[in-house]
């Protein structure tokens, strides 16, 4: 099942082809690191209330978002986690430092434009999916489509196809609350991807859902974010999802203390599938991962 | 999503509905009251003036005028012809011998002007008859009615033939008409001028008022005026003469008040229930709307969105409210409540209804346009 953006906002930029004869994992990820910066935040400060209730809750947050990346901020509670990628994502002003987003400062954007901005290139995937429960689910994917102006029987027309491409296609008619929790998710990520998004947000996307349907959730993100021009940012408490990552960048107390790189062996093998088909493509017989390179 | 949140959109509507309802059906019960203080200048269809002492405050403040004032107003330029009326309360013996109070209209004996606006049985004319006189319908039915056949049994309405004491002078009916009901409601009987002079009690001056027809293509201020300047009496259009009785009534009895704190109640508490449940429909969902806001909608999307949601449960609750209030008035038609629906009315109430819907979605708006999208991520 792969799923790509029907309506890319931007050209995506070529993935580099992994090294031949070089580990799968390293080439995979080296590709994943050339690729050019989508986000990029320097000393991000941002604090919540003022004076003795003054919280800081990014005390100088420097990371990088690589185009195609699949980036996961991981740690304990209050750490900022949320903070950043709400900042990230444009729905939250940072106090200072500096923050671009493909390329704009919402600083300078100015709200509007900010709204406009994430209507265009972000895409939102919640802890618990927040589907509106009185639409049914194809209304619930078409909505990006109708805030970006599309009409509504188009928007829906495209909704049904991108739900029948996750596996949902007989269920378009449904409300949510008639799903169970891994089909609620795998809409709210179709209602993330219908209006190519260049920026994906996760807020705990496998945290309502038990490991096998988490694993699932996680492989449908992980293919989206597979060598496009998508980056994917996931926060999560999960660390059974954490092979599923390019890089692990853990949080404490308002700062990234370490970033974590070298793909995990889920990655891998979603990475060595997308190449064996493209190798299959090109005519020659795919690398395989080398064995020392899994976790 | 208000449109599928079936608890709430049905309370929200119910809110509208028993706001558009109370305000409509309140208000058509005063219009329909105060339209009966002025019914008798209204079932005068003839007359375009009507002349009187320039004390006189409302129709039933009768200020009796001296006979020759009828010439004088003749003579004024532009008046077509002027009749005089007599109005007086005059007690009616019953057959059982208890008094009832009754309306008596006196006519012009020579073109019986100002007569009823419709018989139901007899004919105008034959109040040229000995001792003639008409009862309204409603009287001849109900008050004025003859005692039953049988201990218990319907009482007896009057019938043309039938004869009455009239403040102890014989009166013969010669007719029964429909008549608007009067805010008194006391028995409307008509006869000619002369005879009701006769049954009235004896007193220096009996003209009560001068009912004046206006020369064809005649402007009625303009006459009105001549008459005032020529006369010294008050002169007034038939609808000034309405709007006088109206504001009597108005300015010097409680019914605006009582009628105006029904009204208000209704306002208050459809805005209370709509608002509230508007409101609560709002914080419900304020995670689907942060997440709208996250996803990039605009803030004038949202505000459209709610104004949309507003404005339609206004409309269906209004619609709803509006017809429950004619179906109760079509309900009460030919019984003695009073009411009447103008155009007018449905406007009030719709302003009314918009100000509700325009209240609550304001109290919504606050809330949904001061949310931070970030809250979306705050679980």
């Amino acid at each position: 099942m792969t799923i790509h953006p029907i309506h890319p906002a931007g050209p995506a930029d070529p993935a580099p082809a992994p090294a031949d004869g070089g580990p799968m994992t390293r080439s995979a990820a080296a590709a994943v690191q050339d690729a050019p910066i989508a986000v990029r935040c320097r000393a991000v400060t941002k604090t919540y209330g003022t004076g003795q209730s003054a919280v800081r809750a990014l005390r100088g947050v420097d990371i990088d978002v690589h185009k195609g990346e699949l980036l996961m901020l991981v740690g304990p509670s209050g750490c900022g986690k949320t903070t950043l990628i709400s900042v990230v994502a444009g729905v939250l002003d940072r106090d200072g430092g500096d923050c671009t987003v493909l390329g704009e400062d919402f600083a300078k954007l100015g709200p509007a434009k900010t709204t406009a901005f994430r209507a265009r290139n972000v895409g939102f995937v919640f802890q618990s999916f927040n589907l509106i429960p009185t639409l049914t689910i194809a209304e619930n994917v078409s909505v990006p489509l109708l805030i970006n102006g599309v009409g509504r029987a188009e928007a829906l027309r495209r909704a049904k196809e991108l739900l029948g491409r996750v596996g949902l296609g007989d269920r378009t008619k449904d409300h949510p609350n008639k799903l169970s929790g891994g089909q609620q998710q795998r809409v709210a990520i179709s209602r993330a991807l219908i209006h190519g998004p260049r920026l994906l947000v996760c807020d705990e996307p496998t945290s309502a859902l038990d490991h096998a349907t988490g694993t699932k959730v996680m492989e449908l993100l992980r293919e989206v974010a597979s060598g496009g021009d998508l980056s994917l940012v996931v926060v999560t408490h999960d660390q059974r999802i954490y092979e599923f990552a390019d890089r692990v960048a853990e949080m404490d107390d308002g700062r990234v203390e370490r970033i974590t790189t070298g793909l995990g062996h889920k990655t891998a093998e979603i990475h060595a599938g997308r190449e064996a088909a493209e190798a299959m493509a090109r005519g020659r017989a795919p690398a395989r991962p080398a064995a020392g390179d899994r976790p | 999503m208000l449109f599928r949140d079936a608890a709430k959109y049905f309370g929200i509507v119910m809110g509208v509905t028993l706001a558009s309802m109370v305000i409509t059906q309140q208000g058509a019960i005063f219009v329909g009251l105060m339209s009966r203080t002025f019914a008798l200048i209204a079932d005068m269809g003839d007359p375009d003036i009507w002349v009187m002492d320039p004390k006189v405050q409302f129709i039933d403040d009768v200020k009796p005028l001296q006979a020759t004032e009828l010439y004088r107003v003749r003579g004024v330029e532009g008046v077509a012809w002027a009749a005089p009326l007599y109005k007086g309360l005059i007690r009616a013996r019953l057959e059982n011998g208890q008094f009832q109070n009754c309306n008596v209209i006196g006519l012009d004996d020579a073109t019986l002007a100002g007569g009823p606006p419709a018989m139901v049985s007899g004919r105008l004319a034959d109040l040229r008859q000995a001792d003639a006189v008409i009862v309204d319908s409603v009287g001849a039915a109900g008050r004025l009615a003859r005692a039953p056949a049988t201990p218990g049994g319907p009482r007896i309405p009057l019938r043309v033939g039938d004869t009455m004491e009239l403040n102890d002078k014989r009166a013969v009916l010669v007719g029964i008409s429909s008549n608007t009901r009067s805010f008194q409601s006391q028995p409307t009987i008509y006869t000619t001028y002369s005879r009701a002079t006769v049954f009235a009690p004896r007193e220096r001056k009996q003209l009560s008022f001068i009912l004046v027809k206006a020369a064809t293509g005649e402007d009625q201020a303009a006459l009105c005026d001549r008459i005032g300047a020529a006369t010294g009496l008050a002169a007034y259009t038939s609808r000034e003469f309405k709007w006088k009785t109206v504001s009597y009534f108005v300015d010097n009895t409680g019914i605006p008040i009582n009628f105006g704190i029904a009204v208000g109640l209704g306002f208050v508490i459809g805005t209370v229930i709509t608002g509230f449940m508007f409101y609560s429909f709002t914080v419900d969902n304020l995670r689907y709307f942060g997440t709208l806001k996250a996803m990039g909608a605009s803030d004038g999307t949202l505000l459209r969105m709610i104004l949309l949601q507003a404005a339609v449960v206004g409309a269906i609750g209004w619609g709803l409210g509006v017809g429950a209030a004619s179906l109760f008035g079509r309900s009460a038609e030919g019984t003695p409540l009073a009411f009447r629906l103008p155009w007018q009315l449905l406007f009030v109430s719709g302003s009314a209804v918009l100000i509700i819907c325009t209240l609550s979605a304001m109290l919504s708006i606050r809330k949904v346009i001061s949310l931070e999208p970030a809250v979306v991520f705050k679980g």
